[in-house]
């Protein structure tokens, strides 16, 4: 590589012959070097700790702020208006909850079943030539999937199939976020599938099973830890989803709780974007401002992706110890 | 060979028999079914290109070039992305200069230096968690800590609100996806190179930079790609910490400094801002803005994944 930190050769022509520990360890420049590039990669590993620490203390810190001003019974009367002080927790989490089942009614079923043809049918260079329609649907950003959920998919399938009115609805926002959550649940999908042995697969070809009954009955069973870990991981990811649910789900100002997809429902991310944007933000009561719940919204948020993460950990790993 | 080659004819009769005389239908339909699911998603990205240039249409075809180049404006038919563009590349230089070396530096200590203590592991486990939070997450810790606890450095004279606050922002949002995918690509350099380096008397160090880098170059640099281009079409967390959602003008004469500490917007909170206008002549702007993120971010991608195949090497 061109590098000429020879030291013992240096050293062997200087004159000095004797061979001693001192000599084998190196010259001193060379190992101050080491010693700083060592500081230096503990620094850079250090801040990702950092971040996650400011993470949690941001939160709670302004959590406590927040729920000292507010009435805490207004946490649980219906609606969330947060220019009128109503900050009802269940109204935002019923269409969290909306929109997360609607994703996976969408993601699920085209997420398992590209895992499973990429995995078990597709060849080489099949497979090669297919993996990139996921890997560019994975690279679409939110805000593009939010402006196809507002203008084609709400008119074409919501309005046109299920007969809404409305122009923002949680069912298109559902949707838009199924969409962007596909290429997530194949990739951990597939992973976890292609990781069954080959000699699983030989063993039921060889007593006569057909592809269809190798996939399902053999493939599927071995990697369905890998498959839950990605459904979990799925559902996370949709959870907290912002952007399609900003601009299609509609209810910037205030929403009623409800549990009908068909109409303009707020979630807890959504929620958060309108406070920040300002489309929510006036002074309340005396002493509470309602711009700072969108702390508590996001503590809530948070500790419920981290749950959902922790347990999909534990799936992925249950599959590397099987194999 | 072709002499003893069974016909077509005995060839499909064998075949029936060892299936047991019935095609397999159900088989077939599974398969299909799959195919399907997978075919959907092409169908749904050809759609959302379809519609997106439809809507467009009315702008590319007349205003292409002042599209890219004019100001936002309260006027639809003078409205443009120049400023949008302009302030996502900041964002983004701003992510390469951060959270590239860091990234790939706290992953060269995590899996080139790091023994397998519990520490470690814990620090390993809580990247892998960071990953997965919620981007609009990052945008209240930008909030917290940017905006507001650091405002006299960020930008003193915008509250805050400044491509500083953004671009850290931004770059702590990437951090562990450049960690991760960094570790991917060092764990799949055998062994071997590094044992050989050692053999000949490399350090630590040396090793790492000389052998194990250059092999895993490849991996890292697609790695660093796809982030870049997940932080360029990030929108949530750019909400929080102030990218301007309406009107930005954006004053000429100012030192790099003083550009950094101001009033920031970019591409897709753009499309953010006018998707929620009423009116023809915005939706045909969103569907223009739409085009023209979506051809950077495509033409990023297209490039991370050539490369990838170009330098896909098994060991």
């Amino acid at each position: 590589m061109g590098v000429c930190d020879c030291d013992l050769v240096m050293a062997s022509t200087a004159g000095d012959r004797s061979l001693s520990i001192e000599r084998l360890r190196g010259r001193p420049r060379r190992r101050r070097k080491e010693a700083l590039v060592r500081v230096l990669l503990v620094i850079a590993t250090t801040i990702s700790l950092v971040i996650s620490i400011a993470i949690v203390v941001a939160l709670i810190e302004q959590t406590i702020r927040f729920l000292a001003a507010v009435d805490l019974g207004e946490l649980w009367t219906e609606g969330w208006r947060p220019r009128s002080g109503q900050f009802d927790l269940l109204t935002i989490f019923i269409g969290t909850l909306e929109v997360s089942v609607i994703a996976m009614v969408i993601a699920a079923p085209l997420g398992l079943g590209a895992a499973m043809y990429l995995s078990e049918y597709a060849t080489p260079s099949t497979r090669r030539r297919l993996k990139p329609i996921l890997e560019t649907l994975a690279g679409i950003p939110s805000v593009v999937l939010g402006y196809f959920a507002l203008q084609v998919v709400n008119p074409m399938l919501v309005q046109g199939l299920f007969g809404a009115t409305s122009t923002f609805t949680i069912m298109a926002a559902g949707i838009g976020v199924g969409i962007l959550t596909i290429p997530l649940v194949a990739s951990v999908a597939e992973d976890a599938m292609y990781a069954v042995p080959n000699a699983l697969r030989e063993a039921a070809f060889g007593i006569g099973a057909r592809r269809k009954t190798v996939a399902t009955r053999v493939v599927f069973p071995a990697a369905v830890s890998g498959v839950v870990a990605s459904l979990i991981l799925g559902f996370s990811r949709a959870l907290g989803e912002t952007m399609v649910v900003a601009i299609a789900a509609g209810a910037t100002a205030g929403a009623t709780r409800h549990w009908n997809p068909l109409e303009p429902g707020q979630t807890m991310t959504g929620a958060i974007s309108s406070l920040a944007i300002g489309s929510d933000q006036v002074k309340g009561a005396a002493g509470l401002n309602p711009f700072d719940a969108l702390y508590f919204v996001g503590l809530l948020l948070f500790m419920l992706t981290l749950a959902l993460n922790v347990m999909s950990e534990r799936f992925v790993r249950r599959v590397r110890r099987d194999f | 060979m072709s002499a003893i080659a069974p016909t077509r004819h005995v060839q499909t009769t064998v075949e029936l028999a060892l299936r047991g005389r019935r095609r397999d239908v159900a088989g077939r339909v599974f398969q299909g079914g799959l195919l399907l699911s997978l075919l959907l998603s092409l169908a749904i990205l050809i759609v959302l290109l379809g519609t997106s240039l439809s809507d467009a249409w009315p702008v590319l075809s007349s205003r292409a070039g002042a599209f890219v180049t004019s100001n936002v404006s309260r006027l639809d038919v003078r409205a443009g992305v120049r400023q949008g563009i302009v302030g996502s590349m900041i964002l983004i230089g701003f992510v390469a200069i951060v959270a590239m070396p860091l990234g790939i530096a706290a992953a060269i200590y995590l899996q080139e230096y790091a023994r397998d203590t519990r520490i470690n592991r814990l620090l390993t486990t809580n990247i892998r968690n960071l990953a997965g939070v919620p981007s609009i997450v990052y945008g209240i810790l930008g909030l917290v800590v940017f905006v507001q606890a650091l405002r006299a450095v960020t930008g003193p004279n915008v509250f805050g609100r400044s491509y500083v606050s953004g671009g850290l922002t931004l770059s702590a949002l990437v951090l562990p996806i450049v960690i991760l995918i960094t570790m991917e690509a060092l764990r799949a350099v055998p062994r071997s190179i590094r044992e050989a380096a050692y053999g000949v008397g490399a350090t630590q160090w040396e090793v790492v930079r000389h052998h194990v880098l250059p092999y895993a170059a490849p991996g890292i640099f697609t790695g660093a790609i796809l982030s870049l281009a997940r932080a360029f079409g990030e929108t949530a967390p750019l909400l929080l910490v102030g990218a301007v959602t309406g009107y930005l003008s954006t004053p000429g004469g100012r030192t790099p400094l003083e550009i950094l500490q101001g009033q920031y917007t970019s591409l897709p909170t753009q499309i953010f801002s006018w998707s929620r206008l009423a009116g023809d002549g915005w939706k045909a702007n969103t569907a223009a803005a739409i085009i023209v993120l979506l051809v950077i971010i495509l033409v990023v991608n297209l490039a991370a994944i050539l490369l990838r195949n170009r330098y896909d090497r098994r060991w």
